[in-house]
């Protein structure tokens, strides 16, 4: 039974954790918008913003486009900006992206062959963790050893009982 | 079952040190291009030395030829500068060389004091073809065929070795092919 608390209380724990890291993360990419763009409807500024968050710097240490001030990030925004301005979608944007530089522009990998397996793990992953954990927790306690005998607690109680005099 | 408590943690050990290991023999800025085996996107500019005049990619229809993305502000450039002179030497290929965001009297004076191994050079101040190219770090190299379609690209500076070993028999072999 403690076992089982024990094993809730864990599990809480790293939900609450992995939750709160999901949060830091997106709150990272709506802020990544430095420079402010002007776009003719909220929606391609919001595009705007979404893409050069999503989009990688090629040239840079992990860098989305909004995050870095190199010159080729400062291209590809310029591109992101005129494309989304013309009123493209944002599949054409990430498909021209892609044929220019390749899947390694992308922060979210596609689900393609090569990809199956990052995309599948975790829901292959998270279940056979939980259910170790499972196994672990309603494990039946090992066998207690055996009750001591009625002569043996009386010998035990005799012992005391001397030393206290 | 017992023995399978043991063994899996270690069946499982062996596959991260065989994943791990591969990753040692990787490099991670060698990005796969995605150009390969692709079209060439196709482009007109004008050229360098008289800007009247536009070069135009269609011309080179029907040949082998490499197209180097060069700037005199690069430094690997100068580095790789020596190999191109000598495959214009060798002459088996032209060379188109892209002047990629630079200055015209700039580049002028680089070709002049490292000479000169293009037989065009498109001028691109702006990189916008460099960006149709996927160029994210110049110098940058393609060799695109005679039907058009881009077979190998080099990002960064040509090394002797890769010139040796892959760029020289794949250009021969592209030749035999053409003609």
């Amino acid at each position: 039974m403690k076992h089982l608390a024990l094993a809730r209380v864990t599990l809480a724990a790293v939900a609450l954790a992995l939750g709160a890291t999901a949060a830091a993360i997106h709150s990272d990419s709506a802020s990544a918008q430095v420079d402010a763009a002007q776009f003719a409807t909220a929606r391609q500024t919001a595009l705007y913003g979404d893409l050069i968050g999503e989009l990688r710097c090629l040239v840079c240490a992990n860098q989305s486009l909004a995050d870095s001030d190199s010159d080729l990030a400062k291209d590809l925004r310029g591109k992101v900006r005129e494309m989304v301005a013309q009123g493209r979608r944002r599949g054409e944007i990430i498909d021209y992206m892609v044929a220019r530089y390749g899947e390694y522009v992308l922060y979210r990998p596609r689900l393609t062959p090569a990809t199956a397996f990052l995309w599948l793990a975790p829901f292959i992953l998270l279940p056979l963790g939980l259910g170790v954990i499972w196994r672990i927790a309603t494990r039946k306690p090992r066998r207690q050893p055996a009750p001591y005998s009625a002569k043996q607690v009386q010998q035990a109680r005799a012992l005391i009982e001397d030393d206290s005099e | 079952m017992k023995r399978l408590r043991f063994i899996a943690p270690l069946l499982g050990f062996a596959v991260l040190l065989g994943f791990l290991g591969v990753g040692l023999t990787l490099d991670s800025r060698e990005l796969p291009s995605p150009f390969i085996d692709k079209p060439a996107p196709t482009f007109s500019l004008p050229r360098l030395r008289s800007p009247e005049q536009n070069f135009s990619s269609s011309q080179m229809a029907g040949r082998v030829w490499l197209l180097n993305v060069w700037a005199s502000w690069c430094a690997a450039c100068r580095t790789e500068h020596p190999l191109l002179n000598r495959i214009a030497q060798l002459g088996s290929v032209p060379i188109v060389g892209l002047n990629y965001k630079d200055d015209a009297d700039d580049a002028d004076a680089w070709l002049q004091k490292f000479g000169n191994p293009y037989s065009h050079i498109p001028f691109d101040p702006n990189g916008e073809v460099g960006l149709e190219y996927g160029v994210y770090g110049v110098p940058e190299t393609y060799l695109i065929d005679e039907n058009g379609l881009i077979r190998f690209k080099q990002t960064g500076p040509i090394t002797p070795e890769i010139l040796q070993q892959r760029l020289l028999p794949l250009i021969a072999e592209l030749r035999r092919g053409a003609t």
